[in-house]
């Protein structure tokens, strides 16, 4: 078996050699011992056969070399990197490794597992070992896969925004600045979570004392902190003890799917919402999130008003004075919220959202203070010091006081409140420096743009919410020679030749101390966690409250969010991000103006209607979403969108509204005037029908009702009697394990992390803005969501439907030519290369869950995407049918991995992407023929039911039906029926 | 078979000759034809375009979508097959009921048959995904052993259009030999003696060949009726085979059968009337004949009628969800102007039927037939849609809209249909001689024998 | 047959005539007759004694193997060549099986029974002797012809006996003339 060093020696002999090339090189290589050896372990049975001709051994040596990736167009990273699992020191080629690393996103870091075919990153795994993850992945770490190879990145060092440059100029540069002594040196970040780099700045402005550092968040999160600062005066970082809470009142947070540590708050908070025992949750926010698709009372009120929402809670526990007054609903809603909250006491957690200002804040830690949950279900660690506020930085660029500009991986040109008067000033600098993935709008205006690498192509570290940190390394060796913000700091610093890997482990060799440290190093790197690096949480003394409350902006208010899967718009040329539908409103390819069900009428507003919103002296014109449960007396638009230089993907997709932020960057703006300018455009959404027309393929029941319920809640209205036997011998192959799938819709929130991570696993093209409008979207599992009650306060609920693997299904019996087929195991398997595409199989499914290649979807000429993709699944062609197939590719390597041991495949062996992405575990996947597998125990759950089961299609997909633990007080009334 | 009166009086075999024979002969045609050709022969230029760009692009070019993943295609195929059947009936099943008057229509009634299923097996194939591939669902010994998925209704319908195109088009050909001879023998110019005398393979109405001729007709024509229905039923299972609520009923096969017929006799009046007055075969094709093919259409299109109510009432009768939505789609939703055109078109447009002048009236007849054969189209795209568009799941609820492609394809499907008829009438023997100069004789004769 | 052989070619104007002529040339000897007609003549067959045709009981065996034929194949390859799981449905789905059946008899007796009648006719055949007799085209629009040999007997006396029977131009053909 060649080692990794022979294949290293035949790539350097076919180093990017394409086409006739390649052959020749071959041909030449065809006696190379290497190569033989390649070919034979990749092809055993080779070796039996009788010699070969030159030119049938050239055909398997290119099948070889294709299938370990030796055609990749870069190599593996120079340094030694640490894969998860102990591993020989060979490894086989076309067998996947992981490596544990960390991916930031929103200035926190989550551990991931990097799956990689032949030092290609395919695959990120959530690392069950890390605090923030648990295993679970959020849809930008998965999206990463995707921005990792995008074509559109940066390609090289640019001046003045065109013209070529090279790295020895910016070392001139650098220099010039350092004998300067960093003078009139502005250093902009965003906020940061590698520790190393906030060392290596705080160096740089020990040795460069005339150099400042501003922070800029297009997004900023740091309200929590501030309001801390107030409170008990010191910027302190929450941390949320979902395990610990019974009863949650989130206000204009969404907790579960958003922000530092919600992949952990997502799984603490389904723990404690297991029946019999559930906790309960009160939502008060403007518009859906998965979090208050979950919660068991919410109100739909605007952003603007929550602050008087806390205001009146606080007042009815004791603390503070009311502010303005609320509607009778909303009066009411606090009143029993308060009950609740004094009996649950220290298991009570109220907490507001980044949305909130910092009083609102402020306020919500003093209520948790008076409810004794601090400590308890509220924690604090020391916030990290980031820079100076941005507003100074824009101020001194307009005064002229900066004389040069170093940008490190933002894009304020596009992204900055009022982002036009910062491009306006960043042309007046004389010397500006920027650093990121792309030559972004930024970039273009800045007189030098050094391209970023990205996270898997460099080393670094991270912080996760809880403080602990992990380490981040390189799968690849950068694909465009772009360089780590490590590197180009030192080499600010004067250092000519900085190596990222040497800087952060100087930095934790300082930090960890010499003894052990290269153990340490070497665990660190494997569990993707340095241990015991946790932060210390604090007990802050409550301050006395002096708080100010500005007058409410009058109503309709906009409300400017980030984008709930392009954040802020840095990966937003990300095709996968882009087709991915937001949660609960399920649009996808640009940003909507949400509008609530009265407004809408108040307006004359439909679906589709363009409207010109104006405030703060701009205007945009944006198409219109009337939105089940968005409040009333608001309306919501997304950042992220209309960028004008972010790549072929995402250019002019969407609608910029950066120009309606207010200069301080708050999410909200107002007054607001609204206007319908006669024009019309498509929406793009995935599900166009909100409610369940009675068919009830959702089932649900209160808390109340299972308790008093024995046996199933749900009846089985499958039909017994069958024209042939009910269950044919040859259905099930005895011994055999029959693979089967549980969704427990009572944690599934409709993050829509398991249909990215599907997309990922599968290869599952996007196909376009138009493509989708038209309903031809290629998600495996889709996640269909229904309002049901009235269009102001409805219920929400998520289901997300992978195909059902029906037992007796439909799809197989119409298919003329057999191309979608039954196999031993129970799975119904699509045979791609036999399809002929009658469509047949698409009508006849009940679930509608087979995507038909209408188009030729999938990008063949791409390079760089082929990297990327997952070299187990076969990308399709145009004119076939495809769906989810249960991952049989990880089936198939659990199986062979379990033979080769000689035992059987052992259950949790199987985790299907779409599983191990749930941040709340609703997905079970396993062996229904083992009654101890964890999907047995759920299967025989009394809420278990099937989709659909009066079709007799008996699927192996069941369902767990849906509960709610609501407050009997305020189930009486019919104003609230959330 | 007595044939007394079904030709005009004192029609002799010799005019029967002339009169049918006299235009296939006649060196040039007139403008009308010309026009007609040329038209005909842009939709055909229209339908090759549309093909090369389905076959360069995909089938992605057409309206159709998740959940509407059938769309134009089977509806068209559905409705020119169901045109099809109206010709093979004529040509069979009257002639196994003994009627005499159907000598004259069988020619361009087959004719249509023939024509109409060339036409609609078009559309299942440039269906696909990847047309390229559709002799896959064809039981061959291929190197991957693989067969086709036997209990697939598709297949089922492969056979049966493979059977109903081979049988009709052969035997359509086969009975037309002895005309052909007949133009072969009085063909003027050298040319079209050899071409004529190439396609009659040499027949010569020798005792033995007609003995063999006559057998194979009788034979035949029993197995056409239930090739007719067979066929059909097959296509109405290639939907009720499926789950859908709408498709999935065990009346769609007579029901498709009966739409057949209905379109079938509905196009062989919108075709005879025209060529009946442009070939002056008003003394062949006469105005009983006419009234006879109006019986049949009425009756038709009172089965159809019967069929439309039965699904509404086993709807309301099995009270089960999905049928009653579906038939609240059908009246209320977004296809209900394609449903209500059909039941205007297909059912109250037929009703004057009742009225022995109306049957008689070769312009109304003409109208009415024209009425009937758009809606039936209607119909087909109302049965494929109006279930297809709300499947079970309200989420994966949808919409098909037609784009220029699809519109193309009808267009182009019509195009190429005219142009093989008019093709045809110029350079074939629109009516039977042979059939037609027995009745001549017969009456004839009768006549005689009413004299003495 | 009797192709090289000089024969009387008689044109008659009625079915009638002809079969007429035909019975009594029969009941006086004459053996080895031909006719030709525009339209099927009913009882033609019979007074020339010709064989009933074996074309049903070909159309039946064709329509028979072809059913059956398949039916086997289908049941050898979805039980025995290339057993699958199709929507745990039975391996020989036999109500499945019936339609494709039914229209493969249909395909197959039509085949047959087209396919027999061309190549029991001698079709295609382009060239026939007969087609240089003299009024010969005529049969294809409305004469009866009747061919009877001329071997030894005498022509005239055959000839005028044919004129009494109701024919109507007589001509010599085949053999040497």
């Amino acid at each position: 078996m060649p080692s990794l060093s022979r294949i290293d020696e035949l790539r350097r002999l076919l180093a990017d050699l394409r086409g006739p090339a390649l052959w020749q090189q071959l041909d030449q290589l065809a006696e190379h011992r290497a190569l033989r050896e390649l070919v034979e372990q990749q092809f055993p049975h080779l070796s039996r056969a009788p010699a070969m001709d030159r030119r049938g051994f050239l055909r398997f040596a290119a099948a070889a070399i294709g299938g370990t990736g030796l055609s990749a167009c870069s190599g593996p990273p120079p340094e030694r990197i640490v894969p998860q699992q102990r591993l020989p020191e060979t490894t086989v080629p076309g067998k996947p490794v992981f490596y544990a690393s960390t991916l930031t996103q929103a200035g926190s870091g989550i551990g991931v597992l990097v799956e990689t075919h032949g030092n290609r990153p395919t695959k990120i795994e959530g690392n069950p070992g890390h605090p923030s993850s648990l295993g679970a992945t959020g849809i930008h770490a998965q999206a990463a896969i995707m921005d990792l190879w995008d074509p559109d990145r940066s390609p090289m060092i640019l001046r003045g925004g065109t013209e070529v440059g090279a790295w020895n100029g910016v070392l001139a540069e650098f220099a010039k600045i350092r004998q300067a002594g960093g003078d009139g040196l502005r250093l902009m970040t965003p906020s940061i979570a590698s520790p190393t780099l906030r060392a290596q700045i705080e160096t740089l402005l020990d040795e460069l004392p005339g150099a400042r550092w501003h922070r800029h968040d297009a997004v900023d999160l740091s309200a929590a902190a501030e309001g801390a600062r107030i409170a008990f005066g010191q910027a302190l970082q929450p941390q949320y003890r979902l395990d610990r809470a019974e009863l949650i009142a989130l206000f204009d947070a969404d907790l579960l799917a958003q922000g530092p540590g919600h992949l952990r708050h997502a799984r603490d908070f389904a723990k404690r919402r297991e029946p019999p025992q559930m906790n309960r949750l009160y939502v008060a926010e403007p518009s859906p999130t998965p979090s208050g698709s979950l919660a068991d009372h919410r109100l739909p009120i605007g952003g603007e008003r929550v602050a008087e929402l806390v205001r009146l809670l606080a007042a009815k526990l004791g603390i503070g004075d009311t502010g303005a007054a609320l509607d009778p609903t909303a009066e009411r809603w606090i009143a029993v919220l308060a009950e609740d909250l004094r009996a649950a006491g220290p298991a009570a957690l109220v907490a507001a959202g980044p949305a909130q200002p910092p009083s609102v804040h402020a306020l919500v830690w003093a209520i948790n203070h008076r409810l004794g949950a601090v400590g308890h279900t509220l924690q604090f660690i020391a916030a990290p010091r980031q820079g100076e506020p941005y507003a100074t930085l824009l101020s001194d660029m307009e005064d002229g006081k900066v004389e040069t500009l170093l940008m490190l991986d933002v894009n304020p040109a596009y992204d900055a409140p009022q982002s036009a008067r910062f491009a306006e000033a960043l042309q007046r600098i004389p010397r500006s420096v920027h650093s990121g993935l792309y030559t972004d709008e930024t970039a273009r205006l800045s007189h030098w743009h050094i391209p970023l690498a990205h996270a898997l192509e460099c080393w670094s570290d991270a912080e996760a919410h809880d403080g602990s940190a992990s380490l981040q390394q390189p799968m690849i060796a950068p694909l465009y020679g772009a360089r780590p913000a490590h590197e180009i700091l030192a080499a600010l610093l004067g250092d000519p030749r900085p190596q990222a890997r040497d800087i952060v482990q100087a930095h934790w060799r300082q930090r960890l101390g010499d003894a052990g440290f290269d153990t340490r190093w070497h665990d660190s790197l494997r569990q993707g966690l340095i241990e015991g690096t946790a932060a210390a949480t604090l007990r802050p003394a409550l301050r006395e409250l002096d708080l100010q409350w500005p007058p409410p902006l009058p109503g309709p208010v906009l409300e400017i969010r980030p984008d709930p899967t392009l954040w802020d718009g840095r990966q937003a040329n990300n095709a996968w991000l882009q087709e991915l539908p937001k949660p609960i409103a399920l649009n996808t390819w640009g940003n909507l103006a949400w509008v609530g069900a009265r407004l809408a009428q108040q307006y004359d507003i439909e679906n589709g209607d363009v409207l010109r919103l104006s405030t703060n002296g701009a205007s945009i014109e944006i198409a219109a979403l009337v939105l089940p449960g968005q409040a009333q007396d608001s309306l919501t638009v997304h950042l992220g969108h209309g960028r004008r230089a972010a790549g072929r993907i995402a250019s002019d997709v969407g609608v910029d509204v950066a120009a309606l932020r207010p200069a301080d960057g708050a999410w909200r703006s107002g007054p607001l005037t609204i206007e319908k300018t006669g024009e019309r455009r498509i929406l793009a959404r995935v599900q166009t029908q909100d409610g369940m027309e009675g068919r009830e393929p959702v089932r649900r029941a209160t808390l109340a009702e299972y308790r008093q319920h024995d046996g199933a809640l749900v009846e089985d209205e499958t039909p017994q009697h069958s024209f042939y036997d009910a269950n044919p011998p040859q259905t099930r192959e005895p011994g055999k394990p029959a693979w089967g799938m549980s969704v427990d819709l009572n944690a599934c929130l409709g993050c829509m992390n398991c249909t990215i991570a599907c997309q990922s696993e599968n290869n599952i093209p996007t196909v376009g803005r138009e493509q989708v409008d038209l309903g031809r979207a290629m998600h495996w599992i889709r996640v269909d969501r229904y309002f049901e009650g009235p269009a102001e306060t409805p219920e929400i609920l998520s289901q997300p439907v992978p195909c059902m693997h029906c037992e007796h299904a439909p799809c197989e019996l119409v298919c003329p030519v057999g191309a979608t087929v039954h196999d031993d195991e129970g799975l119904n398997v699509q045979v791609y290369n036999r399809c002929v595409g009658t469509r047949f199989c698409g009508n006849n499914c009940p679930y509608s869950v087979r995507r038909f290649n209408f188009l030729q979807y999938a990008d063949r000429d791409t390079e760089s995407l082929r990297g990327g993709r997952n070299p187990d699944v076969t990308v399709r062609s145009r004119g076939v049918m495809e769906k989810c197939s249960f991952c049989i590719q990880r089936i198939s390597a659990a199986r062979i991995q379990a033979e080769n041991e000689g035992r059987e495949i052992g259950d949790g062996e199987v985790v299907t992407a779409c599983q191990s992405a749930c941040p709340t575990q609703a997905i079970t996947f396993g062996n229904i023929a083992d009654k101890d597998s964890a999907v047995s125990k759920k299967k025989a759950s009394p809420r278990n039911y099937d989709l659909l089961a009066e079709l007799n299609t008996r699927p192996r997909t069941s369902y767990l039906a849906r509960l709610r633990n609501p407050n009997p007080a305020l189930e009486t009334n019919g104003e609230d029926q959330a | 078979m007595n044939g007394e009166g079904w030709l005009a009086a004192g029609t002799t075999p010799g005019d029967v000759d002339a009169r049918i024979a006299r235009p296939a002969l006649a060196p040039r045609f007139g403008a009308g034809w010309r026009i007609g050709l040329s038209v005909s022969l842009l939709g055909v230029l229209v339908l090759m375009l549309t093909v090369s760009v389905l076959l360069t692009v995909g089938v992605g070019i057409w309206g159709i979508t998740r959940p509407a993943y059938w769309g134009f295609a089977i509806a068209n195929y559905v409705w020119w097959i169901g045109i099809g059947m109206g010709g093979t009936f004529i040509s069979t099943a009257l002639y196994l009921l003994r009627q005499p008057w159907r000598n004259s229509l069988s020619r361009y009634a087959e004719t249509m048959t023939v024509f109409a299923v060339c036409v609609s097996g078009i559309f299942p194939i440039l269906h696909l995904g990847r047309p390229w591939f559709f002799y896959w669902l064809f039981p061959y010994p291929d190197t991957m052993n693989v067969w086709p998925q036997w209990r697939s209704a598709l297949f089922w319908d492969f056979c049966a259009i493979l059977a109903y195109l081979l049988v009709s088009v052969l035997f359509w050909y086969v009975s037309m030999l002895p005309d052909l001879a007949t133009l072969r023998d009085r063909a003027a110019g050298r040319m079209r003696r050899v071409v004529y005398g190439f396609l009659a393979l040499g027949w010569q109405g020798e005792a033995r060949e007609w003995q063999r001729l006559e057998a194979l007709t009788r034979i035949i024509a029993a197995l056409g009726v239930p090739l007719v229905f067979s066929v059909h039923s097959m296509v109405a299972l290639d939907l009720s085979e499926g789950l859908l609520a709408g498709w999935h009923t065990t009346i769609f096969p007579p029901f498709f059968v009966a739409g057949a017929l209905f379109s079938g006799f509905a196009m062989a009046l919108v075709i005879g009337v025209p060529l009946r007055k442009r070939f002056r075969l008003e003394a062949l094709i006469t105005e009983r004949h006419l009234d006879r093919l109006a019986i049949l259409l009425l009756t038709g299109g009172l089965v159809v009628a019967y069929c439309y109510a039965a699904e509404i009432f086993m709807a309301y009768y099995s009270m089960d969800e999905y049928e009653l939505a579906v038939t609240r789609f059908r009246f209320t939703g977004l296809y209900a102007p394609v449903y209500w055109a059909a039941i205007v078109c297909n059912v109250l447009a037929i009703q004057p039927l009742w009225w022995a002048r109306v049957r008689r009236s070769p312009r109304w007849l003409f109208w009415i037939g024209l009425s009937v054969v758009f809606g039936m189209w209607c119909e087909r795209i109302m049965l494929v849609l109006s279930s297809e568009y709300r499947p079970f799941l309200p989420a994966a609820w949808g919409r098909f809209m037609p784009t220029v492609w699809d519109w193309a394809m009808l267009a182009g499907s019509i195009g190429l249909f005219m142009t093989m008829l008019l093709l045809f009438v110029r350079w074939f023997p629109v009516v039977s001689m042979h059939e037609t100069r027995q009745l001549a004789h017969e009456s004839a004769q009768g006549s005689r024998e009413a004299q003495a | 047959m009797s192709i090289g052989r000089p024969g009387l070619l008689a044109r008659f104007d009625t079915p009638q005539t002809l079969l007429g002529a035909v019975q009594a040339a029969r009941s006086q000897g004459h053996r080895g007759l031909r006719a030709w007609t525009p339209y099927p003549v009913e009882g033609l067959a019979e007074v020339l004694a010709l064989p009933p045709s074996r074309l049903p009981l070909a159309m039946l065996l064709g329509g028979l193997a072809g059913g059956l034929g398949t039916l086997a194949l289908q049941y050898y390859s979805a039980v025995i060549d290339y057993p699958v799981n199709i929507g745990g449905r039975p391996l020989a789905s036999w109500p499945a099986f019936g339609p494709p059946a039914l229209e493969m008899t249909l395909l197959c007796a039509g085949l047959v029974g087209i396919l027999g009648l061309l190549l029991r006719s001698g079709l295609p055949r382009w060239h026939r002797p007969e087609f240089d007799w003299a009024g010969m085209e005529q049969a294809s629009s409305d004469a009866f012809l009747l061919w009877l040999p001329l071997d030894d007997e005498d022509g005239e006396a055959l000839r005028d006996w044919l004129l009494s029977n109701g024919a109507r131009d007589l001509s010599r053909v085949g053999g040497d003339s």
